[in-house]
């Protein structure tokens, strides 16, 4: 046995430097959503789109409104009961001055949709209203709620898949949300901020 | 066993029907378009209802994308701009192949790596046995020959006194 006992070591302590980090990749894959993608868009700008005004048909949007400033834009529809749940967060957060875009996904009938915001509120500052969802697979939407952070220059920074609550909001879009708004208030104030109409 | 085989039958006939269902809407005059569309719902991966093909999923955003895919195929897209475009949307997780870059070669290059890994431990445990066979010392041979020489004796004299035995028995 003339082998030097130092390679020794180092054949013995591989299987167990494997299983630490076996342990550590197995363990964090138990705490991670796999349903939660991050999404392709993340630091590209917006996607061109076209689409109607909830609650009015012949107003139509672009994706200029997504331009301008740092915003939120939430998708959600009446069928899907975790809207329905963070609903009332988002009225909140637009309370505290949160500039949020409404993305109507898919929804039963325009009336529905024209009825969720007059009966539990409409926390948003432009209702867009995407009937057969095709502007969602843009997004790379696949289910509500989801909810886009937007910078001012109209790229995504962030997607949140899943309701906004307050864990969430104090833990992950809060911040990130708060420095974009840092960002946009050093610049100087020469670009035009966007306007809650959009054009026609 | 009829009850469980009648079951089966159903369960399959349930699921290919199914299958069928989210197929029959589409219609295509030229038959590679066809190929090209069956192809490609196989190896597009739903991002709702994640281990199904957009084929397999009645989810639907899968319809919305079956039928997005139909519409591209129609237009005379090629496969890999169908691909390209859901990648855009929903990451490489769209594509049921993963491409080669740093983020998969784990996948791409983890069974090459455990199997030059095997590899390399038996060869290199076979090497180290064939270096431990080394030869006797001269006192070590000294005591085999010793051993052994008594042993000789030892066995002779134990079979002669078993032929006598036998012998005796014989008799």
């Amino acid at each position: 046995m003339a082998q030097p006992s130092k390679l020794k070591w180092v054949i013995l302590a591989f299987p167990l430097l494997l299983f630490i980090w076996l342990t550590i990749f197995l363990l964090r894959g138990l705490f991670s959503d796999p349903t939660e993608l991050s999404s392709a868009l993340v630091g590209k700008p917006v996607p061109a789109f076209e689409l109607p005004d909830v609650y009015n048909p012949e107003q139509m949007h672009t994706e200029a409104v997504l331009k301008g400033r740092p915003m939120l834009l939430n998708v959600w529809a009446t069928w899907c009961p975790t809207c329905q749940a963070e609903h009332a967060y988002l009225n909140k957060l637009a309370d505290e001055g949160v500039y949020i875009v409404g993305l109507n996904y898919k929804d039963d009938s325009r009336a529905k949709a024209v009825n969720w915001l007059n009966t539990l509120g409409d926390p948003y500052q432009v209702n867009l209203f995407d009937e057969r969802g095709m502007v969602a697979i843009d997004f790379g939407v696949y289910g509500a709620p989801e909810t886009f952070l937007i910078n001012m220059n109209g790229e995504v920074v962030y997607r949140h898949v899943g309701d906004v609550n307050d864990r969430v909001w104090q833990q992950v879009l809060g911040p990130k949300y708060e420095a974009e708004m840092a960002t946009y208030l050093k610049q100087p104030m020469e670009t035009e901020p966007a306007s809650a109409g959009g054009q026609s | 066993m009829r009850v469980m085989t009648m079951f089966w039958l159903l369960v399959v006939l349930a699921v290919s029907s199914a299958y069928a269902a989210n197929l029959q809407t589409y219609t295509f005059d030229d038959p590679s378009k066809e190929a090209l569309f069956r192809e490609l719902i196989n190896e597009i991966r739903c991002p709702k209802c994640q281990n199904q093909t957009i084929a397999d999923s009645d989810a639907p955003l899968a319809k919305d994308l079956r039928d997005r895919t139909y519409l591209m195929v129609q237009e005379g897209a090629t496969k890999q701009e169908v691909i390209d475009y859901m990648v855009a949307r929903y990451g490489d997780f769209a594509y049921y192949r993963p491409p080669v870059q740093m983020s998969t070669l784990v996948l791409w290059l983890g069974p090459l790596v455990v199997i030059l890994g095997g590899a390399g431990v038996i060869l290199w445990r076979v090497r180290s046995r064939s270096n431990t066979d080394v030869g006797l010392s001269a006192e070590e041979q000294a005591q085999l020959a010793k051993l052994s020489a008594a042993n000789a004796v030892e066995s002779t004299d134990a079979a002669n006194q078993q032929a006598g035995r036998n012998k005796g028995n014989q008799s």
